[in-house]
């Protein structure tokens, strides 16, 4: 079924490394099978776009990179996802580590209540048993990557709460970082933000690539062109076509890629 | 306009039922709190507060009741509230898609809502009787009793409240559910969940039904959790009901204290729920 599905020519450039390669992924919501014998690699310190209209699966495969749907019952996949040459899917895989490597901000910021520097201290102190100057030194280092540290360096004892959306999320990326993942999961990002808070998400994501494999979900399709390396379509759970980001958007191979693309659906 | 006249009409007559059914509400709340404050405060004096409870016609205060009353509320809350806590937590955050879950919350509401004598009774069952007498303990048990289902709802509801999205950033950090649960949930619900106590001390502090077979009372100064305590609302029951004047007055006096208390902690209640959504 769904032969469309191409894999990636593997003509790999010397610096593109696979750090996540899906093999026959199925998801189910119950009895509902939502994704669909996937089969799809992404690149290390790559930016790698998953579009498609709603409901298409895209968040769903996002959220199983992390195993972060296993918070909730009734929820089942199955195949493999390699990371590093590691199934993470297979039952002796500790989600909390695995949590660790794979880091993930939402589409809603969703600071702690609690002050900025704990916000950020509060995943480190997990895997981390840093003195007093040490973790400073990593929050101001996150704060920074994640281009908020001037904003922030004055109020790092005052409650996260009180900080804009942007800043939010900004937090919720220096958040992440912190914790020194490998990858980073972005589901829709910048989807509560305004257009500025939006443009330095943006950046900051060009930025982080340099350190970090990043997997984004967007409805955006501006977005994806702007930020990605790789582009992935979905249609109905299906990945229906992928490849380099240009390419994706200016010459598809398949009828409904372009249709979602030039925006005749969606 | 005819339409429009009967409209207006007809909205001043719904208008005008219902500030007559709230005027009507609180003017008999307002007569007995007016009553109250105006009976217990002519007995209010510093003996109230220093004395122990008199035998009739001789003076006295109301201090070994204030101090049971105390003894038995802080520690009904001391054995209530952690149970109450875990059990909520289990239901909100362990075991919510399980249909004991269910089963709990059902039982749980029951309880909230069963008649206090019975709580009572079933105390006096299971510890008097085979003690062999009244205790304090005991009623502290059944006063624990009345908390547990208060204070299990309201932390249910609380952590209810905290969004998914929440725990599910933590989650994605690689912290541990416990760890999501202690350091992240019950932050984000702890004015709520302070509110529930609170509220379950104020249901507590006025009830006498599960004391009369519980803790009974004590004529004498007593903080022996094995003999029978003295407490605020049985020595009201006792002396309201008594044909002597000053018990009577010195009953008024005690509604009196009980109501302030329960008010203020109703106030602080609200004050914390309010400063909680303001966040």
């Amino acid at each position: 079924m769904n032969a469309i599905a191409v894999r990636a020519p593997l003509t790999e450039t010397p610096n593109t490394r696979e750090k996540i390669a899906i093999r026959d992924l199925s998801f189910f919501y119950g009895n509902e099978k939502s994704l669909k014998n996937i089969e799809l690699t992404f690149y290390e310190r790559q930016v790698s776009a998953l579009i498609g209209p709603s409901g298409c699966g895209k968040s769903t495969l996002l959220r199983i990179l992390n195993r972060i749907y296993a918070l909730y019952p009734n929820q089942r996949a199955e195949g493999e996802i390699w990371l590093d040459g590691e199934n993470i899917l297979s039952a002796d895989q500790d989600v909390n580590m695995l949590r660790a490597k794979v880091g993930m901000v939402f589409q809603k910021p969703t600071p702690f209540p609690m002050t900025i520097y704990e916000n950020i201290a509060f995943g480190v102190r997990l895997y981390e048993n840093l003195s007093r100057a040490e973790m400073d030194d990593r929050v101001q280092s996150a704060l920074t990557k994640a281009a908020l540290w001037e904003e922030a360096k004055d109020r790092l004892n005052t409650s996260a709460l009180g900080l804009s959306g942007g800043q939010q999320q900004r937090l919720c990326i220096a958040r992440t970082i912190a914790v020194k993942p490998q990858v980073i999961l972005l589901d829709e990002p910048t989807s509560a933000l305004d257009p500025i808070s939006t443009a330095k998400v943006e950046d900051l994501i060009d930025e982080l690539k340099q350190d970090f494999t990043i997997v984004i979900v967007t409805h955006n399709m501006q977005q994806a062109a702007r930020v990605a390396d790789r582009t992935a379509f979905l249609y109905l759970g299906s990945l229906i076509e992928e490849g380099p980001t240009t390419q994706m958007f200016s010459n598809p191979k398949d009828r409904r890629t372009l249709d979602y693309v030039t925006g005749r659906f969606g | 306009m005819n339409r429009y006249a009967r409209r207006l009409t007809s909205n001043k007559i719904w208008l005008g039922l219902s500030i007559g059914a709230a005027g009507f509400g609180l003017f008999w709340l307002a007569l007995i709190l007016s009553t109250l404050v105006w009976n217990g405060m002519s007995g209010l004096s510093l003996s109230v507060f220093t004395q122990m409870t008199p035998p009739p016609g001789s003076a006295g205060g109301l201090l070994n009741p204030i101090i049971g009353s105390l003894i038995l509320t802080v520690l009904a809350v001391v054995i209530g509230t952690p149970i109450g806590v875990f059990a909520g937590t289990y239901m909100a955050e362990y075991g919510r898609y399980e249909r004991l879950t269910f089963l709990i919350r059902f039982i749980n509401d029951i309880l909230l809502s069963a008649p206090s004598i019975i709580v009572g009774l079933f105390v006096y069952e299971i510890l008097v009787v085979p003690m062999g007498h009244f205790s304090g303990l005991a009623g502290a048990v059944a006063l624990a009793m009345i908390v547990i289902p208060v204070v299990v709802r309201t932390t249910e509801d609380m952590l209810l409240l905290v969004p998914n999205q929440m725990r599910e950033a933590a989650a994605a950090l690689g912290a541990p559910q416990w760890f999501v649960i202690s350091r992240v949930a019950y932050r984000a619900a702890r004015t709520g969940m302070i509110t529930g106590v609170l509220l379950a001390i104020a249901r507590i502090s006025g009830e006498t039904a599960p004391l009369l077979f519980t803790a009974l009372n004590n004529q004498f100064w007593s903080i022996n959790l094995n003999a029978p305590m003295p407490s605020l609302p049985v020595v009201i029951f006792q002396f309201a009901l008594s044909p002597y004047e000053d018990w009577q007055h010195l009953a008024w006096t005690g509604a009196l204290i009980i109501t302030v208390t329960v008010l203020s902690l109703s106030v602080l209640a609200r004050a914390l729920t309010a400063k909680g959504v303001e966040r």
